[in-house]
């Protein structure tokens, strides 16, 4: 028997947790290697995987259903050998259509990959409006400009949101008639003496959601489940998130479909069973391989487009493990080293995007096992704890890359880059854009190319007023979207996850941190000369002596970038946001950064237009000269408490160059993760690779169809990369010594 | 961040700048730990198998005091728990009186020190910066005199009296050999060395390093004639047997 309290009369998992949750300070010794059946399974995906790579990295694609929670019939790998079930469509790797974001886009996708549209399909978005259409319909000319000159950029005005976590801990605890019972009584309270807009979309709202666990319930049943009812052990517990989680991603082709903070609350259910004799440690590993084995398959089709934003194919499946709890017990469970050994036992993988909360608190031997993993297979991310716990409590889960939230509690509408480099650029141009044929799109304000010398004074201040014009517009244009993906796209199923009352916020970002610090540091302590093109704008630069450069601990600059910062965050914050949520900034790119730095002219800091900018926060590749220590404390000193929606950092480096003995490396990672969090850093990519490996991966990717690698707050597999972006990975800075 | 400066206004006798090659903010092979490694300019020694020749010229570098490098070591402090200072070079016993004050500082606050030296100077110089660092780094060349000569262009007497040195004032060392193909390779010359140094309880780590090529670059870029240029990689698995010689004769010692 669990032992009850507040969570057995009303949704609180997080109440389950703590009066259950066993923490571990053990080691990895109990772990349990693959069974027959785990290895079997994982080699027919494995097989099907390289036919899909064969294809241009898409298996096949159903484009006659438009996909819904219970539009596909239960498909299987194989019945024999799966412990856990449910596939997106009746077969594995087979891409649905989700046209709600936007019917062009299934064109688009469905041409790119020698397909047609169906003419049932096309006939029914005749008379069925999408987001992307809504979107067009009320964007204003300046929104259309900015977003085509690509200073706003990577909008999700025509592709699923995503950012949004369900949780799917709830089916699992208490079946899903109990969550339909307190949605109807939700319901009854939504009333007000004025049937205004927002409480009409309420109701409405609960009503989708509603009708949505009543679909999940039936899409569980087609592979014989009846989830109406609580689970009743492990296997019932992964199977029935597992179908909440799956309804999820059978409905909506979100940008990020996090699956939350799900490993210690299932270890719940392992200790029980294995207390009262129910299952071995063998058979828990293998529901959770075969658990992790379907969110690796999870699929979406997307366009060429996207990939050169989002590139890889990632679905951000991003699980939060370990953490402390606000009691101060470490939240480690053997679950979440099952989860971890997952990559041992599968191999590694990009997905599920497997992130670590990190903190001092951590028991030794787990952040070591931690270490370990990442020299293995540098498939997981590191997150501040000790930072994040302050203000989400300790129930939270990180979206997509960086973005933390409360489980159940939260959402974001996200709200991809503003791209702050270029920004400096219409600072000096006067709001005209050399990148596109001189054309006015800021604000006409003073050229600064009269001088022959850049003023900093003068720049700073044309940057004030460009963006005070970017954040506004900025803020406006993502209403426009969120209201749009709202109506037509609505996350009918992630929200019936969700308490009825939610925290929002409006998720900005930047992109360019540290070409811009570094530019502005050049026009500081160097002299800038502008180089004019024929209508007077500064279309490249010399700089003549040296400067400060970000990634150096030096504070002339890192001050630079947190005053940025701090002063963009603060703008955005000045703008009202779509159903009054709250403006906040990140620091990430994912892989955009080489898009982003295609579409910037050359900059002050002697980055040649065209050239990929550093991803995230982190400093320009070959500027850091100090080591990796240094690097990383100028990183660390971006606050954190600007910059809530996460502030990403990469760090790759040579095995060699870890330390010399196997024991040597593990601690310098762990101390290096230890030191870096104690400064308030938020987020470490970790990468333990040579370069000599990557290139050869380069030159015969069927060598390593498993190579993962970390990017900008996710990870991929790195033969699914562009050329593009597989050469900007290896150019990158690998800290290494000489 | 003080400056030079401000060191003088106090009067200090001991001159507290000194010439810096560069610096290495996560140090991972030079020392127990993270390190901060402080690389100082200007070497006596002009070893055939240098990485970074770089360093020799003395008069090269950035001059740094001794305030300017504790404050930027200090401000990695997070990271250097486990950790702690290395001085290295270049042969940070040419600058002895800035390495002793920086040694000095580094400990007043809060650092482990490491000093990795040849040990190529008279001890009468060195004494005074080796009893400031926790420990050393020593690199022993050659135990043959001669072969030592030609491989460095100094002899090894001075290494040697260090190494006593660190025995009778019982200073912790991790010594270290260079492997370098048809000149340090020899099994002789190798079971020798394993042997003298099996007596020394002063020595907790023995680190064999294999000659790489990752200074070759830095010669061409110096005008220099490397003169290993066409020396072969020495073959892991010889530098495998030769660690497995070593850690038979020194056992309680860790040899990597």
């Amino acid at each position: 028997m669990f032992k009850s309290g507040l969570w057995t009369n009303e949704v609180n998992v997080r109440d389950f947790i703590q009066l259950n949750y066993t923490p571990y300070d053990g080691d990895g010794s109990f772990l349990a290697s693959p069974t027959g059946r785990t290895l079997k399974l994982w080699e027919k995906l494995s097989d099907r995987m390289k036919i899909e790579r064969e294809r241009q990295g898409v298996y096949d694609i159903d484009e006659k259903t438009i996909s819904t929670i219970t539009s596909h019939a239960a498909g299987y790998i194989d019945r024999d050998l799966e412990q856990i079930v449910g596939l997106q469509t009746d077969e594995p790797l087979k891409r649905a259509i989700m046209p709600f974001g936007g019917i062009r886009l299934i064109h688009t996708e469905l041409e790119a990959y020698g397909r047609q549209m169906d003419p049932v399909v096309e006939h029914v978005f005749k008379y069925r409006k999408t987001h992307n259409d809504g979107v067009f319909d009320v964007y204003t000319d300046e929104m259309k400009q900015a977003r085509h000159a690509g200073i706003i950029t990577g909008l999700p005005d025509s592709y699923g949101r995503g950012r949004i976590i369900g949780d799917y801990r709830r089916v699992a605890l208490y079946g899903v008639d109990f969550l339909i019972e307190q949605k109807k009584n939700a319901k009854k309270h939504i009333l007000a003496d004025v049937m205004y807009s927002y409480v009409i979309r309420r109701r409405e709202e609960v009503a989708e959601q509603i009708k949505a666990l009543n679909e999940l319930k039936e899409m569980a049943s087609s592979y014989g489940f009846d989830i109406s009812r609580p689970a009743q052990d492990t296997r019932e517990a992964i199977q029935w998130l597992y179908f909440g989680y799956l309804a999820a991603v059978k409905e909506q082709n979100g940008a990020a479909m996090s699956i939350g903070r799900i490993s210690t609350f299932l270890d719940i259910y392992a200790e029980k069973d294995l207390r009262e004799g129910r299952y071995t440690e063998e058979q828990i590993q293998e529901f959770v391989d075969h658990f992790i084995m379907k969110l690796r398959i999870v699929r979406f089709l997307r366009t060429p487009a996207y990939d050169e934003l989002f590139s890889g194919d990632p679905t951000w499946i991003t699980e939060s493990l370990g953490g402390v709890s606000v009691d101060g017990r470490h939240m480690v469970t053997k679950m979440s080293y099952r989860f971890l050994h997952t990559l041992i036992n599968l191999g590694p993988a990009p997905e599920p995007n497997l992130t670590v909360l990190w903190s001092r608190l951590l028991p030794e031997n787990f952040k070591r096992f931690c270490a370990e993993i990442s020299v293995k297979t540098s498939s997981i991310q590191y997150e501040n704890d000790d930072l994040m716990r302050v203000k989400f409590g300790d129930d939270y889960g990180i979206a997509c890359c960086v973005s933390a939230m409360k489980i159940g509690k939260q959402m974001q509408f996200f709200g991809a880059c503003c791209n702050l480099a270029k920004a400096l650029l219409f600072a000096i141009n006067g709001g005209k854009d050399v990148k596109g044929s001189n054309e006015q799109i800021g604000p006409a304000i003073r050229v600064l190319t009269d001088r022959e010398y850049l003023d900093y004074d003068e720049v700073m201040r044309n940057f004030e007023q460009i963006t005070d014009w970017l954040a506004k517009l900025y803020i406006n244009t993502l209403n426009v979207i969120h209201y749009m993906h709202d109506k037509y796209c609505y996350e009918r199923i992630e929200m019936a996850l969700h308490d009825e009352s939610i925290v929002r916020t409006m998720a900005g970002g930047i992109a360019g941190l540290s070409v811009l610090a570094d530019s502005l540091s050049a026009i500081k302590y160097a002299k800038v000369k502008p180089v004019l093109n024929e209508d007077g704008l500064a279309c490249d630069f010399i700089t003549e002596g040296d400067f400060p450069k970000f990634g150096n601990n030096d504070d002339r600059v890192d001050q630079i970038a947190v005053d940025i910062v701090k002063k963009f965050q603060t703008k955005l914050s000045h703008h009202y946001a779509y159903r009054k949520s709250r403006p906040t900034m990140s620091i990430l790119t994912i892989t955009s950064n080489v898009m982003y730095g295609k579409k910037t002219a050359s900059t002050p800091d002697g980055r040649k237009g065209g050239e990929p900018f550093a991803p995230g926060a982190n400093p320009m590749h070959g500027r850091d000269v100090n080591g990796a220590v240094a690097s990383l404390s100028s990183v660390a000193k971006l606050p954190y408490d600007y910059a809530e929606d996460g502030i990403s950092c990469t760090f790759s480096i040579l095995p060699d160059t870890l330390g010399r003995t196997e024991e040597d490396k593990l601690s310098n990672l762990v101390a290096l993760l230890d030191g870096y969090f104690e400064k308030k850093a938020h987020h470490l990519n970790v990468n333990v690779l040579a370069r000599e490996m990557l290139l050869d991966a380069m030159e015969h990717p069927e060598k390593y169809p498993q190579l993962t690698i970390r990017v900008s707050g996710y990870a991929v597999n790195f033969i699914k990369l562009t050329k593009e972006q597989q050469m900007d990975v290896i150019s990158r800075t690998f800290h290494e010594k000489m | 961040m003080l400056s030079a400066g401000h060191s003088t206004k106090r009067c200090d006798p001991v001159p507290v700048t000194g010439k810096i090659h560069s610096f290495e903010s996560f140090g991972t092979l030079d020392g127990p730990g993270i390190r901060f490694v402080v690389f100082l300019q200007g070497c006596p020694l002009r070893c055939k198998f240098c990485h970074n020749p770089d360093t020799w010229d003395p008069a090269g570098g950035m001059e740094k005091s001794v305030e300017e490098v504790v404050a930027m070591i200090s401000s990695c402090r997070s990271f250097l728990r486990n950790g702690g200072v290395t001085l290295s070079g270049g042969e940070p016993l040419l600058q002895a009186a800035f390495s002793r004050a920086l040694l000095e500082a580094c400990s007043a606050a809060g650092f482990h020190t490491a000093l990795d030296t040849a040990g190529s100077l008279p001890l009468e110089v060195s004494r005074p910066v080796i009893e400031k660092a926790d420990m050393l780094l020593l690199d022993i060349k050659s135990l043959d005199n001669e072969l030592c000569k030609a491989l460095t262009g100094a002899e090894n007497k001075h290494t040697l009296s260090t190494l006593d040195f660190c025995e009778r004032s019982g200073k912790k060392v991790w010594l270290r050999h260079v492997l370098v193909p048809e000149w340090t390779l020899d099994r002789t010359h190798l079971s020798r060395l394993a042997e003298f140094l099996a007596s020394y309880t002063c020595i907790e780590r023995v680190e064999l390093l294999p000659y790489h090529k990752m200074g070759s670059l830095k010669w061409a870029a110096l005008g220099l004639q490397d003169p290993l240029e066409t020396l072969p990689l020495p073959p892991p698995a010889e530098t495998a047997e030769i660690r497995a010689l070593f850690k038979e004769k020194l056992p309680g010692k860790t040899v990597v």
